[in-house]
């Protein structure tokens, strides 16, 4: 992979993921509590706002040299309402029924705060294909959001997942969760989860990133930086003990060596009960 | 007249912007942290909101629709209110600057709250009539109004509350929003007509 797809890589990643538009950046609010109903009107509200996001990024890094600084605004505003109208008119079109279950929210897609603080922050300053890209990237992070929301109020409210029953018969839906109501408490408690993983795995990368340090110095010389708590680490592990620790490790984490000395806010979280294992292992 | 106060009712009580139809909730969790600035933003979406009730009354029925340009509305809603709040914000500055001094910061902000282009748009899907129409957007921005002041006043005592760690912050005013909601909805039972 060549460094410029790489950077491109990297900027989608932070719209999915480190810079969640919901989770982590809390914008957009209005669509995510009141479109999360059923999945189905979660994903349609999502590709819709993605849709509009990717354009009107890419279209804005277009013009940005043209647009004065003093109505940039309000240029904005014309160009994401254009765009908007586009996709209400699709949408009315081809999904009557997402049209009518959504309602006045697609025209509200104009007034998210996701669509005008990406183009303000991103497009307005980066050349087409990365603001195409970060529109892209946040856009599918909203839907993603939406869509985690939506299963659990769905799923938790009805006892279905867009439409299909999966809940066992006797199971009595929680009507609170499809109220109005259900989705501030859902979503709050989401917020209080995520909050949750990402300092665990913050954590855990810390460590991880320390131990990843240690057995490639000794095996295969690859430099890195090595800073204080590491060389600290490393003179109180016994040579014995980090080589077992070795074979554990350079199997699975030498290919997760970029991304671990990124030390980005978010990891998988899977992998991560046996690391913090083998790290304690190592400081005892 | 008994229409007017049913459909005022409605909409401050039974269907309350933030509570009912999650309109304008990016204003009310960030501006709910201090009652004063609750207040102040209260009131100038309830000024602003009468007002672009009306101007875009007047629009949408007599510019669009004669020209069978309905299909524009989106576009016209917006830079009608674009417009609208830059012109109070420059009207207030010069004729009432005291009333400048105590809303002019929240002015700017109203551009992009749903509410006031939620209002808009309801009122041309639900056919309503002019003084309908302003009613309709003077009551819901009321009702916006309340639900911001309460929530103000529950968010100042929040952050003296004991709660995890992780739900510190937005998660908890979340959750407490979720039950003001809750609350809220005991209306939806209250029969008026």
């Amino acid at each position: 992979m060549n460094k410029k797809a790489k950077e491109l890589f990297s900027v989608l990643k932070t719209g999915l993921l480190d810079q969640n538009p919901i989770f982590v950046q809390l914008l957009g609010l209005c669509p995510t509590l009141a479109t999360t109903t059923s999945v189905p009107n979660a994903v349609g509200m999502g590709l819709a706002a993605t849709f509009v996001l990717a354009c009107s990024n890419a279209l804005i890094s277009l013009l940005r040299k043209f647009i004065p600084n003093e109505v940039r605004i309000a240029g904005y505003i014309v160009i994401i309402s254009g765009f908007v109208s586009m996709v209400q008119m699709l949408i009315k079109a081809y999904f009557p029924s997402l049209d009518k279950s959504l309602g006045v929210f697609i025209p509200l897609i104009v007034v998210n705060c996701i669509i005008l603080a990406r183009a303000e922050a991103f497009a307005s300053k980066n050349p087409v294909l990365p603001s195409l890209m970060d529109g892209i990237g946040m856009g599918l992070g909203f839907t993603g959001a939406l869509t985690i929301i939506a299963s659990v109020r769905e799923v938790m409210g009805a006892g279905t997942f867009s439409g299909i029953r999966v809940t066992p018969a006797g199971y009595e839906p929680v009507q609170m969760m499809i109220m109005p109501y259900g989705a501030f408490i859902t979503l709050g408690i989401l917020m209080a989860a995520v909050a949750f993983i990402r300092k665990l795995s913050e954590k855990i990368i810390i460590s991880k990133a320390e131990t990843v340090e240690n057995t490639s110095n000794e095996t295969s010389g690859v430099n890195q930086e090595t800073n204080k708590i590491e060389s600290e680490i490393k003179e109180n592990i016994s040579s014995d003990s980090s080589k077992t620790n070795e074979k554990n490790l350079t199997g699975s984490d030498t290919s997760e060596n970029v991304s671990v000395t990124k030390a980005s806010g978010s990891s998988d979280s899977v992998p991560s009960k046996d690391d913090e294992n083998e790290v304690e292992e190592v400081e005892n | 007249m008994s229409g007017l106060f049913i459909l005022m009712l409605n909409c401050v009580l039974v269907e309350n912007f933030i509570f009912h139809k999650f309109l304008g909730c990016c204003p009310f969790m960030g501006v709910s942290n201090k009652p004063d600035n609750a207040v102040g933003m209260g009131l100038a979406v309830t000024f602003v909101m009468t007002l672009s009730s009306a101007v875009t009354y007047l629009v949408y029925h007599y510019i669009l629709v004669p020209n069978n340009l309905e299909y524009l509305q989106t576009i016209a809603f917006i830079l009608v209110i674009a417009a609208l709040v830059q012109f109070i914000e420059m009207f207030l500055k010069k004729f009432i600057p005291a009333l400048y001094n105590a809303l002019g910061i929240f002015l700017p902000l109203i551009t992009t709250n749903c509410a006031v282009l939620g209002s808009a748009l309801l009122e041309v899907e639900k056919g309503y009539n002019f003084i309908y129409s302003v009613v309709f957007g003077m009551s819901a921005a009321l009702g916006f109004t309340l639900a911001i002041v309460i929530f103000a006043g529950v968010r100042q005592r929040l952050e003296l509350a004991d709660c995890p760690k992780v739900f510190k912050g937005m998660p908890i005013a979340l959750v407490t929003a979720g039950l003001i909601a809750m609350a809220f909805s005991g209306f939806t039972g209250m029969s008026i007509s």
